[in-house]
């Protein structure tokens, strides 16, 4: 068993590791004015973290396929009806959401929904620490092609790049990151952890380093503070973090620069 | 002779089932300023990305064999989005700085003005930016899609002129796609003119008839003299 302080430090590693990596992909994402995608994709695990809690096992790995899933149906509704990706993607989430009431215990709703990263054992802060690093570093290397499709994918074929390669690369950085981001701040408010921090970074930068380089550092730190605040208050970490990240983007609103 | 560096035969373009080009055949010579004329809706822009690979097609497309191609798109509504700098514009496509203020000098820019953002741009300051980006690959041939769509008359006649001068300092073969009609009599030694199959080719001045602009655009098409009051 860790000690109560052994316990906060796991839990603030691995807080700060997919707050950053949350904000540095929430900048690709809200390029892509994708940000709120992250939203029904949260909604979405709540099937596989409910299977989580009953059986036990991390949240993030119930989370994950689920979210795969998610992203693979609504990929192929989109393909066979036409319907607009937002329509499609409520559907999915809705359905979700719906599927999870029926078997998620009650008493467990909470942490389903707004996360608890409180419980984080040396192993666990240890497979999120290598995760995301192996996602920051998929990003970083996807980051320049992305902005660039992002910007037009005419362009960035035109340049002999591969987008459907680059896209289904960024899909699975979004599904890995909504996996973990549910951990944090639980299956309501992850697409506030990816979105937030972005938002945050566009209004206080010139261009894209600093854009992308504030969305990676106002992620760990809203997460840092937030899960500090919950270890002061009580309140819970998920939503404390949240409000930090708003607290942020209001004050960024005074500097404003774009 | 100029050497032909494009054959296009008997090309067929279909989008979800809808015809958007058919029967069109025609060559590019080095050096040419070939323009593509049509109405709105008439597959110029669809032809332009058919040339440059990005879309499926049938019948042959034929370019030179390792040469180089430039693309400057219509219009990049998204740039806004993504808070990106004139200089980072340029490093997508892993230009370096001294590379990029080489080219930003070439078509008109000084100083500071790698720094500003791609957002911030003057339409007319944004085509030019696109116009430099798609000629740091060092290309042979430029593909060019409404270049002064949204731009007032003095930045027309800026982007025109700079492509002459670009033309021949650089030797470029230019193919571009427009709806102006000055502009192809102004500036182009050969055009096609296209309502998703072909109505005419050849050089301007002798294909242009009205008989054939009636064919093109509809009857609706009327030319405006000089009127007396």
């Amino acid at each position: 068993m860790n000690s109560g302080a052994e316990q906060l430090i796991f839990s603030l590693i691995a807080g700060v590791f997919i707050g950053g990596a949350a904000g540095y992909l929430g900048t690709l994402m809200l390029s892509k004015r994708m940000a709120l995608v992250a939203g029904p994709l949260g909604h979405l695990t709540l099937p596989g973290i409910a299977i989580a809690l009953v059986w036990g096992f991390d949240v993030s790995l119930g989370a994950f396929p689920f979210v795969v899933l998610g992203i693979i149906a609504i990929w192929l509704l989109e393909m066979r009806t036409k319907l607009p990706m937002e329509a499609l993607t409520a559907i999915v989430f809705a359905s979700g959401v719906a599927i999870a009431f029926l078997f998620l215990p009650i008493e467990q709703a909470e942490t389903a929904l707004v996360g608890d990263i409180s419980e984080t054992s040396f192993g666990n802060m240890l497979l999120v620490g290598v995760l995301c690093l192996a996602l920051l570093w998929t990003v970083k290397n996807i980051y320049s092609k992305m902005t660039l499709i992002n910007i037009s994918e005419d362009l960035a074929k035109s340049e002999g790049i591969d987008v459907r390669k680059y896209n289904l690369i960024y899909l699975g950085a979004i599904a890995v990151i909504v996996a973990l981001g549910v951990k944090v701040v639980g299956s309501l408010l992850t697409a506030a952890l990816v979105a937030i921090p972005a938002a945050t970074a566009r209004n206080l930068s010139k261009n894209l380093f600093q854009f992308s380089l504030f969305g990676l550092i106002l992620g760990a730190v809203s997460s840092l503070l937030g899960i500090l605040v919950f270890k002061v208050t009580g309140l819970p970490a998920g939503p404390m973090i949240i409000i930090v990240a708003t607290f942020f983007f209001l004050v960024s609103l005074a500097f404003k620069k774009y | 002779m100029p050497k032909t560096i494009l054959k296009v035969e008997s090309l067929k373009v279909k989008l979800e089932k809808e015809d958007i080009l058919e029967n069109l055949s025609f060559e590019v010579k080095e050096g040419d300023i070939f323009t593509i004329l049509g109405p709105n809706g008439a597959g110029k822009t669809v032809l332009l990305k058919t040339l440059l690979g990005i879309l499926p097609h049938e019948g042959k497309i034929k370019w030179e064999k390792g040469i180089k191609i430039g693309y400057v798109p219509q219009r990049l509504p998204f740039m806004k989005d993504v808070p990106v700098s004139v200089e980072e514009f340029f490093e997508l496509k892993k230009i370096a700085r001294e590379k990029t203020k080489e080219i930003l000098d070439l078509v008109g820019f000084s100083g500071n003005f790698s720094e500003k953002k791609m957002g911030d741009l003057s339409s007319g300051q944004f085509q030019r930016v696109l116009i430099g980006w798609a000629l740091a690959g060092n290309p042979e041939v430029l593909l060019f899609d409404e270049p002064t769509t949204g731009i007032d008359i003095g930045g027309e006649e800026t982007i025109y002129t700079l492509l002459s001068k670009l033309k021949e300092e650089k030797n470029l073969t230019i193919l571009l796609v427009t709806h102006d009609l000055s502009v192809v009599s102004k500036f182009s030694n050969f055009v096609v003119c296209l309502n998703k199959c072909p109505i005419c080719q050849g050089v301007p001045q002798e294909v242009l008839t009205l008989k054939k602009l009636h064919e093109l655009y509809g009857e609706e098409i009327k030319f405006y003299g000089h009127h007396k009051h």
